[in-house]
């Protein structure tokens, strides 16, 4: 019997109450339910999609995303208001995220490395979108929250299709 | 009286210039795979095509490499300073020399062979010559070079060497060319990275888009919900009078959104600074006088206009729109984001922000506007005798003096202007 050495998610250590967060949040996101995605953030939170995959200077740079709270609400308030084409008409998502890594625990924030595998199936395409996921997040007396979620997609310097869902 | 809508459908021995009709077009020129490749041979190879931006090119070596219709070219600046336009293709057996998308380099080396060509295109050299003494000429190798002019900045290259000058092709859009670097506020515009998308659709309905001011307040509802009531009303022009769309000549044309900001030199000082940019105005007149600061942030939205260049880039508002024909239903954009070379990082910062909102993949607009594209490719597959209407405005609009045509920005006139030169390309063998 070889001995993998691998430890069980435990639920309780940190890195296992993250990747708890994660999950909840990519079964979130794929329901479409932007409204409770909404109040899993921190209000000083940043949702990045960068393009560059290299970079953590967000802010001099262009992104093809980048939330601040006000931009955040705006985006949700866009992809739920049935006036928008693309996202009323978006993709049906199924992603899974594994590959989880603790790549820093200080105080009560944590900062967690992920790999996300997403199939969008919409007018008859299944497009995939695999990323690097980077979550940043602080558990609070009120539960955990995000305090920034950062999407590197593969193929980031690509063209993309447009999306009416979120990563 | 209504004139009746008169449409030919296409037959066997219809020619392409049959398909534009008067002021309606057939939609084959949107699915037709043999149309697509002619229009690759009898425009993208024979007319001057936006390849880049000077700013993107600032030192000897800086490369970006890029597409003439389907060709991949390099657009390089050689150690005096020319900049040239080569193809990305090695003189051997085919290859590309370049692979990245932008850089710096001293010059191409095949991956293949190991020819290498000099920053100029010339052909270096290549390992073990003696099988070559007496079979070739390196001086007769050098990648090809297509023809370059530059204008205002703006890099055009093609592949026909007897076209007319650069400046005679922009005629008439060379003055609001002017009118739109003005937004570099007394700096030289630059641009400031892209977003690149995809939708599957005809390169003509992207180009279409960029005078479509029809299409505005439906498509992009959710946009002028999100940003402020400033904002919103600036792009109202749905029914200002001052807001045109005017031909201008060889397929360009131009629509004006925000007719106070056409020319961004002119301030009689009434117009209030946005309180969005509150933040901007405050930190910029630490270091700036009053005037400057102004002029700075009336221009941070870019220019009050849309400038649609035939065949491939439009000088939009703030940005540049590239449009790159992959095939038939295929077409990638990018939106270049422009800012102020060596100006105030948080005013570019700024306009970062003002073009992730909108552009993009994930923008508030651009993915509303790929699934109105994506549909009209979807459905133009319908009905051959069904003609695709450009005809909005024909009843008011009117020719000024130097022969521009001129109707409201809701009208498509510069879709029929479009047309007419699509027209005139496509009927010469």
């Amino acid at each position: 019997m070889t001995d993998l050495s691998i430890p069980p998610a435990d639920l309780a250590t940190p890195l296992g109450r993250a990747m708890a967060f994660v999950w909840h949040e990519a079964e979130l996101l794929d329901r479409k339910d932007y409204a409770a995605w909404g109040a899993l953030w921190s209000a000083d939170g940043h949702y990045v999609v960068p393009i560059d995959r290299d970079s953590e200077d967000f802010v001099s740079q262009l992104n093809y995303v980048y939330d601040d709270a006000r931009m955040r609400a705006l985006r949700i308030e866009r992809l739920t208001s049935g006036y928008s084409m693309s996202a009323a008409d978006s993709a049906i998502t199924v992603r899974t995220v594994s590959r989880f890594t603790l790549a820093k625990s200080e105080g009560d924030e944590v900062e967690v490395r992920s790999a996300q595998i997403l199939a969008a199936y919409k007018r008859g395409a299944t497009t995939l979108f695999a990323g690097d996921l980077t979550h940043r997040i602080r558990f609070t007396a009120d539960g955990p929250q995000l305090t920034q979620k950062v999407v590197r997609l593969v193929n980031s310097q690509d063209a993309l299709n447009a999306l009416g869902f979120l990563l | 009286m209504n004139a009746p809508l008169r449409f030919h459908p296409r037959k066997a021995d219809s020619s392409c210039a049959d398909l534009v009709q008067d002021s309606v077009v057939d939609p084959a020129l949107y699915t037709d795979p043999q149309i697509f490749d002619l229009e690759m041979d009898r425009i993208f190879a024979r007319t001057w095509v936006w390849v880049a931006h000077v700013s993107e090119l600032p030192k000897p070596g800086d490369f970006r490499s890029t597409f003439v219709g389907r060709n991949p070219v390099i657009v390089v600046r050689d150690r005096k300073d020319e900049i040239h336009v080569l193809e990305n293709r090695c003189r051997h057996r085919g290859a590309t020399v370049c692979e990245k998308t932008k850089g710096n380099a001293t010059g191409f080396t095949c991956p293949y062979h190991s020819w290498s060509y000099g920053l100029d295109g010339k052909l270096r050299g290549l390992p073990y010559s003696d099988g070559y003494d007496d079979v070739i000429e390196k001086a007769d190798l050098p990648l090809n070079s297509l023809k370059v002019g530059v204008y205002a900045g703006m890099i055009f290259a093609s592949y026909n060497h007897e076209i007319e000058p650069l400046e005679d092709f922009l005629g008439n859009a060379r003055h609001w060319i002017d009118l739109f670097m003005k937004q570099g506020a007394g700096f030289p515009v630059k641009t400031q990275g892209e977003h690149k998308f995809s939708f599957k659709g005809n390169w003509k309905i992207q180009l279409e888009n960029t005078t479509d001011g029809y299409h505005f307040p439906v498509v992009h509802k959710t946009f002028l919900q999100s940003v402020d009531a400033e904002t919103s009303e600036m792009l109202s022009f749905m029914t200002d009078e001052e807001s045109i769309t005017r031909s201008l000549g060889n397929g360009h044309s131009v629509m004006v959104m925000v007719p106070e900001h056409v020319d961004l030199d002119v301030d009689d000082g009434s117009e209030p600074l946005q309180e969005r940019f509150a933040h901007v105005t405050e930190a910029l007149s630490k270091d700036y006088p009053p005037e400057q600061v102004r002029r700075i942030v009336r221009s941070l939205h870019g220019a009050g206009f849309n400038l649609n260049l035939f065949p491939n880039v439009a000088m939009s508002m703030s940005f540049f729109r590239v449009l790159r024909p992959v095939a038939v239903d295929e077409t990638e954009i990018r939106h270049v984001a422009l800012g102020m070379d060596g100006g105030p990082e948080i005013a570019n910062r700024e306009r970062l922000r003002i073009h992730e909102h909108f552009q993009g993949p994930f923008g508030f607009g651009s993915p509303d506007d790929a699934e109105a594209w994506e549909r009209v490719q979807a459905g133009a597959h319908a009905g051959r005798d069904v003609p695709i209407l450009v005809n909005r405005g024909l009843n008011r609009e009117w020719q000024d003096a130097n022969g521009d045509k001129v109707s409201h920005s809701t009208d498509e006139t510069g879709m029929r202007e479009a047309y007419a030169m699509w027209k005139r390309m496509m009927s010469n063998d």
